[in-house]
């Protein structure tokens, strides 16, 4: 990348993900000697944009959740930075200390992908959605009542339900009402953790579209976590494909959906059910299973499963290159392989 | 399995969604849509509530104790005479018969009895029917003070001359109704104290323990271990041994309690731990520490009340445990002495085979445990399956 692009970029940049690790420990026996490491997220790159939707896809298990996790500072990570633009100033995320991070709880915050673990069955949607005002100390006791009252009605609900237990909602409601938390303290980034994983396809979609308006209407920046590449494909501007711990390919939605320049995301694509029955697909079978994170291959993480792989593959690590612009792939032979997209 | 629990849920949804619909319509009266809001802004409590009062034996149960509890809080009024005082005439005689109409008209009474010595030196106690002896109500006998505030003499029910001894009397003479009733008094609330003591250390312990993890997690735990690994009853011996004799009968009731909760809140501490340790990973726990929630506020606004009707029914079912250790104690001679009195100090007074071979009615405190711990059983029975209302 040239000076005066980066220059550009870093202009709209909210924030920056570098070279992120984190590995959790394997301890045995009586003394917890640790015996290994889950390499759940072993070194990542990527920015978010103000105001885009970056979507983050992969198959469970490949740290996609401990990723988000580790840019809201839920967890502690092993290595690596998180700049974050604040009042025209880079902040470190992690550098912050514990100390100050309730302030900056503000500025993120999380929608979860199961609707009932994520609302205590013991609170009334009022309590929920207010916890994080009355944490932050924001507004009396009838203003935010006022408050929770609009949230409410910005995320398609009823105001009135505002004393009924969670129990008394469906997965979909559930779903609004975590929304509504999530926007209470005014955050400018989300990081959606699948959050309509767990839901009915035709709720799904109208969450989706929920999840759009809201963008617009409060200048949302998204960090949307899924595993199903057409929910994704719909509301990102653009995507990450993430394999074991790393991300292997990053474009513009259309850009990488149309050409892909990994193998895995190759795959990905070619598992997307078409709506045109004449259409043929050739499903591309990935050869056995995940690897283990805690013992993940050598050289490129995903060569023992890549139909194109050669010696190099499992020796040298590939580089996280832009091969076009905006368009990044960790593949040796991205040049030369002409994968097709859909 | 699954799809016919999704079906479940789904069915379960419609019908809210149908209910939604029809409190919004206008079809139905503003009394319908209240009494329907009821049904979704039912609390937690009031769902425990409406399950556990379908549960006819832990009601039972739970009506039990709070008779107990009354009776033990108004001994001094309930009991015809007082702890102390002695009837020579009338000494280890069985219980009376009441009788409850006199010459047609309703007015118990009891016959005055005769005693006779065998020849082997055996009490023969025979209803005199010529003397009757009424029963009268709010009777002026030995003054007292009630809940230790009003002092009176007056006595729920008496006799002017003679005695009543529902339940017989003693080898002194006393009755032992009376002494039943003040009696509860110290086993009843000896377990109170017990459990409310387990309960603050096994809750503060088990919490923290679960929440922190880590090395805090391992000590605590490891110290439970200790403590539950001395064989309980010369850990008792050894500890009431520590209490001198010469102390105020008050200060040796709150030791004997303290002594007992020493391994009462282990068990409630382990239960605790397990319970937090699943919630803490609920995602519910996470949106609050993610909107900036102190550790304090996580623990007291959503670990501590998740764990709560658990709480509630570990000290039911403890209450019991409690209630015979003091017995055990007392019986043992090792925890309370006269002049308190509780039930465990009532049967050891009778630890010989005469009574249980002549005057078998001065066991009757046992009689008392034993419906308090059935009764204490069935309610915490209850409680359990009453506690988790979110499950059909």
């Amino acid at each position: 990348m040239n000076d005066s692009a980066r220059s550009e970029t870093q202009q709209q940049v909210l924030m920056e993900v570098r070279n992120l690790k984190k590995y959790f420990p394997i301890q045995r026996g009586f003394l917890r000697q640790v015996v290994g490491h889950v390499q759940a997220v072993d070194g990542v790159n990527f920015f978010i944009r103000e105001g885009e939707t970056l979507g983050l896809v992969g198959e469970s298990g490949c740290g996609k959740t401990t990723t988000g996790r580790l840019i809201l500072r839920a967890i502690e990570p092993t290595e690596g930075d998180v700049l974050y633009r604040c009042n025209g100033n880079l902040v470190n995320v992690m550098d912050i200390p514990k100390s100050e991070l309730k302030a900056f709880r503000r500025e993120m915050q999380i929608i979860f992908q199961d609707p009932f673990s994520s609302l205590n069955p013991r609170m009334t949607v009022f309590d929920i959605i207010s916890e994080p005002l009355q944490i932050h100390g924001i507004a009396d006791t009838v203003e935010r009542k006022d408050r929770v009252r609009d949230l409410l009605e910005a995320v398609g609900l009823k105001a009135q339900h505002m004393n009924r237990y969670p129990y008394a909602f469906s997965g979909g409601q559930r779903q609004r009402i975590g929304i509504a938390r999530a926007l209470a303290l005014r955050p400018r980034l989300i990081v959606a953790d699948e959050p309509v994983s767990a839901l009915d396809v035709s709720v799904q979609a109208q969450v989706i579209n929920l999840l759009e308006d809201l963008q617009h209407e409060f200048g949302l920046t998204y960090l949307f976590i899924a595993h199903d590449l057409s929910v994704v494909e719909h509301i990102s501007d653009r995507v990450a494909v993430m394999y074991l711990g790393k991300i292997v390919e990053l474009a513009a939605a259309d850009e990488l959906y149309a050409n892909p320049l990994h193998p895995y995301t190759e795959a990905l694509l070619s598992a997307v059910p078409r709506t045109d029955p004449d259409e043929k697909s050739k499903r591309i079978l990935l050869p056995g299973d995940i690897p283990s994170p805690a013992n993940p291959p050598s050289g490129c993480k995903f060569h023992p499963r890549c139909r194109y792989a050669q010696d190099v593959c499992s020796v040298q690590v590939p580089e996280w290159r832009e091969l076009k612009e905006n368009h990044w792939s960790a593949c040796h032979f991205a040049e030369e392989l002409s994968l097709t997209g859909i | 399995m699954t799809t016919n629990l999704e079906a479940q849920s789904r069915e379960l949804n419609k019908l809210y969604e149908d209910l939604d619909a029809t409190i919004d319509s206008d079809e139905i009266g503003l009394v319908e849509a209240k009494r329907l809001e009821a049904i979704y802004g039912a609390s937690q409590w009031q769902l425990i509530w409406r399950k556990f009062i379908r549960n006819r034996t832990a009601l039972v149960g739970g009506v039990i104790i709070l008779i107990y509890y009354i009776a033990a809080i108004f001994a001094q009024f309930l009991a015809p005479y007082s702890l102390t005082e002695r009837f020579v005439r009338y000494i280890h005689m069985p219980p009376q018969r009441v009788h409850f109409f006199n010459e047609g008209k309703f007015q118990p009474y009891v016959y005055d009895a005769d005693l006779e010595v065998d020849e082997n030196l055996r009490k023969h106690y025979t209803e005199n029917k010529d003397v009757v002896i009424p029963i009268t109500y709010f009777v002026h006998g030995e003054t007292y003070k009630l809940i230790g505030l009003f002092e009176t003499d007056v006595h729920l029910f008496g006799t002017e001359d003679g005695m009543v001894a529902l339940l017989g009397t003693d080898r002194q003479g006393r009755d032992m109704f009376s002494r039943i009733l003040y009696g509860a008094q110290v086993s009843l609330t000896i377990g109170l104290l017990g459990v409310l003591m387990s309960l603050t250390f096994g809750t503060i312990l088990g919490v923290v323990s679960g929440y922190y993890g880590g090395w805090i997690d391992n000590l605590i735990q490891r110290l439970i271990e200790l403590v539950r690994s001395f064989p309980s009853i010369p850990l008792w011996m050894a500890l009431s041994a520590a209490v001198p004799d010469h102390w105020p009968p008050l200060r040796t009731y709150f030791v004997v309690t303290l002594i007992l909760s020493v391994i009462g809140w282990t068990w409630l501490a382990r239960q605790l731990r397990g319970k937090v340790l699943s919630i803490r990973n609920e995602d519910y726990v996470l949106a609050a520490k993610l909107a900036g929630a102190s550790d304090a506020r996580i623990i007291f606004r959503h670990l501590i009340p998740a764990t709560f009707s658990h709480i509630i029914v570990v000290a039911t079912l403890a209450m019991p445990s409690m209630i015979l250790a003091e017995t055990a104690l007392s019986f043992l001679g090792l925890g309370l002495r006269p002049p308190i009195t509780s039930w465990g100090v009532l049967l050891k007074e009778v630890q010989n085979l005469q009574s249980i071979g002549l005057y078998p009615w001065v066991f009757t405190p046992a009689l008392a445990i034993v419906i308090a711990i059935l009764a204490f059983n069935f309610l915490g029975d209850g409680l359990r399956d009453a506690s988790d209302p979110y499950t059909l």
